[in-house]
């Protein structure tokens, strides 16, 4: 019974051995022991784009791409590397598009001008209203 | 004035419908190109990812002559189906090095047993360091490096048999 076990289990344990396995990036999925350094790695983390799943942060890709950046971003912190510098890095690589963080690009200055022209629009709504009460 | 204001609402209504419209019906391009070609190489030094094949350094990229750098990995089915491709480049007297990304030496071993190994050198990036570098998002990725290093062109995806000459046209203009 021993013997058919052991063969029953050599014989499952072929398609595993068939497969990389290469275990994580060392940072992927561990925290920086400092955890300063480790809220600045997150906020980065979570504002960088999955090169693989590519409508989420590598702060929530299971992609091993994604990994193996968050280990890259969390090892740079570690050597004290700006998370912003780290970012430029990614953006000479990769384009804005790596980034969910809006830049100052001329094409963007409409979403920073939006919030002031809807203000503005309101406040001019606002004065016409009082106005018109005045008038009553 | 207050008559055409009326209509602003309709008007605003009707521009959302167009953009979301042309943004449905636009083919959708999610390849990410590096934004390093036309630049020089970034420098780098990685360990030999197979038993019968040298290391491979950044500065053994530029020697003069065009030559390709392919990403490429064993767990890749695409890297698979590109192999006679690269195979045939090399028959035309292209010079080839590689990039195995997060790879183990057994499996790219037993990868080029498979496949072929048209490879002059390959390197193991086994943390995909070198890859970010390189601005690639995936495999397989083929680079065409100029005889100065520098970066003449990016194909991402596997090499089909009708892109063949196309490299071997690029490779030519690199030169």
């Amino acid at each position: 019974m021993k013997l058919i076990l052991a063969l029953f289990l050599a014989l499952m344990a072929v398609p595993v051995a068939a497969q990389t396995a290469l275990p994580p990036a060392p940072w992927a999925d561990r925290q920086i022991p400092d955890a300063a350094q480790e809220r600045k790695a997150k906020a980065l983390m979570e504002t960088i784009r999955c090169l693989t799943c590519q409508s989420q942060s590598i702060a929530d890709s299971g992609a091993s791409m994604a990994g193996d950046m968050r280990s890259e971003i969390r090892e740079r912190i570690m050597q004290g590397e700006q998370p912003e510098a780290i970012r430029s890095w990614l953006i000479s690589r990769y384009g804005d598009w790596v980034s969910y963080e809006p830049t100052a690009a001329p094409i963007l200055w409409p979403l920073w001008a939006a919030p002031l022209l809807l203000l503005g629009l309101g406040l001019l709504l606002l004065r016409g209203r009082i106005r018109r009460k005045g008038q009553k | 004035m207050r008559k055409l204001l009326i209509w602003a609402p309709l008007v605003l209504f009707l521009a959302f419908v167009g953009l979301f419209a042309s943004g449905l019906f636009q083919p959708d391009d999610r390849v990410i190109h590096s934004r390093l070609v036309g630049q020089s190489l970034p420098a780098f030094t990685l360990p030999a990812a197979a038993s019968d094949r040298p290391a491979l350094a950044s500065t053994q990229l530029a020697t003069g002559k065009p030559r390709l750098l392919n990403i490429f990995a064993s767990w890749c089915v695409p890297c698979a189906a590109e192999a006679p491709q690269l195979m045939a480049l090399k028959q035309a007297g292209v010079d080839i090095d590689a990039i195995a990304i997060r790879d183990a030496r057994p499996d790219v071993d037993a990868f080029l047993r498979r496949n072929g190994n048209p490879y002059a050198r390959i390197g193991l990036d086994a943390r995909s360091g070198v890859q970010m570098a390189l601005g690639s998002s995936g495999v397989p990725e083929t680079f065409i490096i100029d005889g100065k290093g520098r970066i003449a062109y990016q194909h991402i995806g596997d090499i089909r048999a009708d892109d063949v000459p196309m490299i071997l046209d690029r490779l030519k203009d690199a030169s």
